[in-house]
């Protein structure tokens, strides 16, 4: 029973929380001079955000880059040891080209695959119905999303009957089994795949949401104008859903670079499918190395500096256009 | 103060039944759909019929041999999963961590977002960036900085839901920031200028236009908040521990595979039974995504 | 007003929250125990090793963090009920791959199970010499602790004379299972004469699995161990453990040569061998016709056997691993679930004091799969695992697994090159000069 209190004060007390907090700041506004009421109002609303932001994630952040220079036990300085260990070994540097195809790879198909179907849906009655067929996977768990696909991928000798549905179609035509997941060449690609068939619904339920805001007048009038769909989509919903599908390319690249659950949970890096979310859970936590963990997450997380030059110069132009 | 209303909420689209719906969708649009749609289908169908045979059958043949006679299904598998103890519990459990992390997330960065939209100040671009960019620091690193905060040296609610909500609230900032920001962004800026030029204060037309118009953009935010909660394992491992009063269902259905990994076959059906209340939410929240809120705006 | 109105309500919201925040949803394990204070000696000097030796009510909780889940965290339970009955105290187990995670953050931020699973000997030197694991010599009586356990066991929860950890099961790794029905000669006496019999009426000699999710490849590290043991001895194998003896040493790399003959002969080729889960390891043996004669697995396997391969308890038997060399005879492997005390309370005491108990043992015997490291224990449910129990104590050298006592990071890559291995034996010299660089850094302090 308090929980059930204290669950129904949290969900009315926040918000409500949060709207005494802007009214306050209001008032704390009026001690100010007008002028400087615009200026000071901005960090007063970003304030609870940041305070969150910095505790739980940039004080983390700073802590693991200076970790990324010392030793395993977080100890003393060892200057760029750790560094050199990163760029030096195999497996690290096998992970890093793992990353580099899930970011060409899983980017690409999510973004595309997601566009293409939230436009389609958005002409057919049965909408609804696609849409959540697109994004049940997402809603199932990283570890079941796991059990699914070994299913998929399921490897049976070749003479024994074939458990799963690839390997099926495979031998009625003729052709050796092949073991998708288990295996060098097609590791990762399998991998790839399994998350592709997850956060595609992700994408497309931004997409959408974003396709949504374009107006009907706009598309209708183009096509009354006698614009074929090609045209209307080259020209007035691509610009349009632009910065929309920024985000969620941007959204995926990050998530491709830190992919971690499919593998953890498939492979954990074996067969030449590692990656660096993976193998930094492992520095940190099966082999203690904390410094080498930092220094992979600090490669990580400077990995995504172009990205974030290109989004501030789509902020800029996006802001110029008003 | 006409000007502060937000816009017509029956647009024009939705009164003619949607924009060109039945009259653009081609037979290549339904083909391409329901293949789509197949594909991603079928390994779920695959899931679901196992769910429903016993262990050696799924081991030893296909599931689609499963869908021709003889039928030998049963529901063993998901008699183990809900008769496992504590399972309600852990259900409950679970709801009292997801919905608080879906409120406060959305609530904290809806103002923030607004902000970043639509107001000026130095360095708003690049210290958005910045706040985006946190979006690729790693979870498990912040696990024992954050831990030290809230662990008996710290602020002691180690074990408490309120330790998974600020938890979950952090880690859920900046995807929440950045989605929020970018839709409100895109909101037509006559509206707001309308609305300063009658005099409305920055709050109120955050309350009265920004919000409202961006509810489908808080609608897919919702839904993913609440997802990412629901079946989160390793936050709630490492922030509630072994305080199992407050465990949730995914650490529950977790401990039904054995450290050996036998018992995989329950899984299946464990899944099944995770999976559906998302999906209601899902479902729930689909009719927020309504084209035309903003449609009739400009005009307005 | 509807601002001043608004306003109030925050106000209000705002302190109800904080109220009821704070004082809700607190754990219930904090140090020290909740409940009332037992009647009988609360145990905070060593105790007998008798039942429940604390005897007398202390209520409150103990909470426990292992790997184990589904029908072994259902074993563990019914281990622990008689002391729950008794002592009144509740024990709230909880169980997770991710104990390495938990113990890790744990360790660092000072919140901390009661009792936990340590995953391997390795990391358990880690934990002692850092402090964090309470020396269990003021918790047990010492004396009677190392006369009733395996002197094996003992040793290997000892860290620089302190005792941090004791076994709960153990099991027995290296038996040979093989189906009555297919092979009806007496068991080999050297692994040469295993080598040299022939496969019929089984397709290949032997069932190799090496799936097992994140450890896929850890079935091979039994064979190389088995292998090393037996082959180069124990004092090489000793060495081999520490880190001092390289892995292109002639020793290490003859046993990889030996287990490659193995795989030459093992059914389904290397696609099979790496996509088998373990646990369906054995399932060749009783096909019809048998794809293997032979499969090389721990104890525990005999209930894969039943679930997973269909077949019945009086269709298998099993003998152990032949020697190799002869001046190594009589060398046997093996592992167990090792646990230390993180936090000292009453409570965590009373548990531990209870769990080496032969009684307690004996009720995870009972249940099957695991064989007690209490040489009081003799009573065993069926005639497998009382010949298993009976060969370990006997052994005249007996090893832990070798992976398991090895840094975290030397026995992930052992796993992993034994996957490796087994796609493509002629990569022997890249994987062996792989596995020496990461010796290199994985023993270094």
């Amino acid at each position: 029973m308090d929980d059930l209190i204290l669950a129904a004060v949290v969900v009315v007390g926040i918000p409500a929380v949060l709207v005494g907090y802007i009214l306050l700041t209001e008032q704390i506004l009026k001690v100010f001079p007008e002028r400087r009421r615009a200026r000071v109002r901005p960090w007063l609303w970003l304030l609870p955000a940041l305070a969150f932001l910095f505790v739980f994630l940039v004080y983390p952040a700073i802590g693991t880059f200076i970790d990324s220079f010392k030793d395993r036990r977080s100890g003393d300085f060892v200057g760029l040891a750790n560094y050199q260990y990163v760029f030096g070994s195999p497996d690290v540097l096998g992970a890093i080209k793992n990353n580099i195809l899930w970011l060409v790879l899983f980017t690409g198909l999510t973004v595309g695959f997601g566009l293409a179907i939230a436009i389609l849906v958005d002409r057919v009655r049965y909408e609804s119905t696609a849409k959540s067929v697109i994004f049940i996977p997402l809603a199932i768990s990283f570890v079941a999303a796991g059990v699914i696909w070994q299913t998929v991928y399921a490897f049976q000798p070749a003479g024994q009957p074939q458990t799963g549905p690839l390997n099926a179609i495979i031998t009625t035509f003729g052709a050796d089994p092949i073991s998708f997941v288990r295996n060098a060449t097609t590791g990762t690609f399998a991998l790839i795949i399994v998350g592709v068939w997850i956060w595609t619904g992700f994408a497309m339920v931004i997409l959408s949401a974003g396709l949504k805001g374009i107006s009907a007048e706009l598309l209708e009038a183009a096509r009354v104008d006698g614009a074929n769909e090609w045209h209307v989509f080259r020209h007035i919903i691509l610009p349009l859903l632009m910065p929309t599908i920024a985000v969620v390319a941007t959204t995926m690249v990050i998530t491709a670079l830190k992919a971690f659950d499919i593998v953890y949970v498939m492979t954990n890096g074996a067969f030449d499918t590692e990656v660096l979310a993976n193998r930094m859970y492992q520095e940190l936590f099966s082999f203690s190395q904390f410094g080498r963990a930092a220094a992979i997450a600090v490669v990580l997380m400077l990995a995504i500096a172009p990205l974030m030059i290109a989004n501030v110069r789509r902020f800029r132009e996006q802001e110029a256009l008003r | 103060m006409s000007a502060v209303t937000p816009p017509v909420t029956q647009p024009i689209a939705q009164r003619r039944g949607g924009l060109g719906r039945f009259r653009r969708s081609s037979w290549t649009t339904h083909l391409v759909l329901v293949a789509l749609m197949l594909l991603w289908l079928v390994p779920t169908v695959g899931l679901l019929v196992n769910s429903f045979r016993e262990r050696a059958d799924a081991n030893s043949s296909g599931w689609w041999t499963a869908i021709l006679p003889p039928y030998e299904f049963t529901l063993s598998n998901y008699e183990a999963v809900l008769g496992q103890s504590g399972l309600a519990d852990a259900f409950v459990n679970s709801l009292f961590i997801t919905i608080p992390a879906t409120i406060i997330p959305i609530a904290v960065a809806s103002f923030a977002a607004y902000a970043f939209a639509w107001m000026d100040f130095p360095f708003k671009n690049a210290l958005f960036v910045l706040v985006v960019g946190l979006l690729v620091v790693p979870l498990q690193l912040t696990l024992i900085p954050i831990l030290r905060l809230f662990g008996p040296n710290g602020l002691d609610i180690g074990g408490s839901f309120l330790a998974v909500w600020l938890a979950h609230t952090g880690y859920g900032l900046p995807f929440a920031l950045y989605l929020l920001r970018n839709y409100m962004g895109g909101l037509p800026k006559e509206v707001f200028e309308s609305a300063s030029i009658d005099g409305a204060s920055q709050a109120t037309a955050f309350f009265r236009l920004a919000l409202p118009m961006s509810v489908p953009a808080i609608a897919s935010l919702a839904i993913f908040q609440f997802l990412f909660t629901w079946n989160d394992l390793l936050v709630s491992l490492i922030y509630i521990g072994t305080n199992i009063e407050n465990q949730p269902l995914t650490l529950k259905v977790a401990n039904l595979v054995n450290s050996l990994g036998g018992n995989v076959h329950l899984l299946t059906a464990a899944a099944f039974v995770t999976m559906a209340l998302p999906l209601v939410v899902f479902f729930a929240l689909q009719r927020y995504f309504v084209r035309g809120i903003t449609g009739g705006a400009v005009k307005g | 007003m509807r601002l001043g109105r608004s306003r109030l309500l925050a106000v209000g919201a705002a302190s109800a929250l904080m109220v009821a925040a704070c004082s809700g949803g607190q754990p219930t394990t904090a140090p020290g125990g909740s409940g009332p204070a037992g009647s009988g000696p609360a145990g905070s000097g060593p105790a007998g090793s008798g039942p429940a030796g604390s005897g007398g009510q202390i209520g409150g909780t103990v909470s426990v963090i292992g790997t184990w889940g589904g029908d072994e965290e259902t074993a563990f339970l019914d281990m622990v009920a008689p002391f729950e009955e008794q002592t009144g105290v509740d024990v709230q187990y909880t169980g997770t791959r991710d104990l390495e995670a938990v113990l890790t953050t744990g360790v660092a931020s000072g919140i901390l199970p009661d009792v936990a699973g340590l995953p391997g000997p390795g990391q358990m030197r880690q934990f002692a010499t850092n402090g964090d694991i309470v020396d269990l010599g003021t918790v047990l009586d010492r004396a009677t602790y190392e006369a009733e356990t395996a002197p094996t066991f003992v040793e290997l929860g000892t860290v620089d004379g302190m005792l941090a950890g004791v076994f709960i099961k153990s099991a027995v790794k290296g038996p040979i299972w093989y189906n009555v029905a297919n092979f009806t000669g007496e068991p080999p006496a050297t692994f040469e004469d295993l080598q040299a019999l022939p496969a019929d009426p089984a397709e290949q000699k032997w069932c190799v699995a090496l799936e097992g999710g994140a450890d896929s490849g850890w079935p091979g590290t039994d064979w190389i161990e088995d292998i090393v043991l037996r082959q180069s001895g124990p004092e090489v194998y000793d060495q081999w453990v520490a880190g001092e003896v390289a892995w292109t040493s002639p020793e290490i790399r003859s046993a990889f040569e030996t287990f490659g003959q193995v795989l030459e002969n093992s059914y389904g080729g290397p696609d099979y061998i790496n996509a088998t889960p373990f646990g369906q390891g054995g399932n060749q043996l009783f096909a019809d016709p048998p794809g293997c004669l032979f499969h090389h697995q721990a104890s525990f396997i005999t209930s894969f056997f039943m679930n997973e391969g269909g077949a019945t308890a009086d269709q298998y038997d099993f003998f152990l691993f032949p020697e190799i060399d002869p001046e190594y005879a009589g060398a046997l492997t093996g592992a167990g679930d090792l646990f230390g005390m993180f936090t000292d309370t009453p409570q965590s005491r009373a548990l531990i004091q209870y769990l080496v108990t032969p009684e307690a043992q004996q009720i995870w015997v009972d249940i099957g799969g695991a064989i007690s490291g209490n040489l009081m224990v003799t009573e065993y449910p069926d005639e497998i695992s009382q010949r298993l129990a009976e060969a370990l104590a006997d052994a005249e050298t007996f090893r832990f697994d070798a992976g398991d006592q090895m840094p975290g990071e030397m026995n992930t890559a052992f796993f992993a090159a034994m996957v490796e291995f087994a796609a493509d034996q002629s990569a022997l010299d890249s994987i062996l000069a792989n596995l020496d660089t990461v010796q290199t850094s994985a023993y270094e302090e």
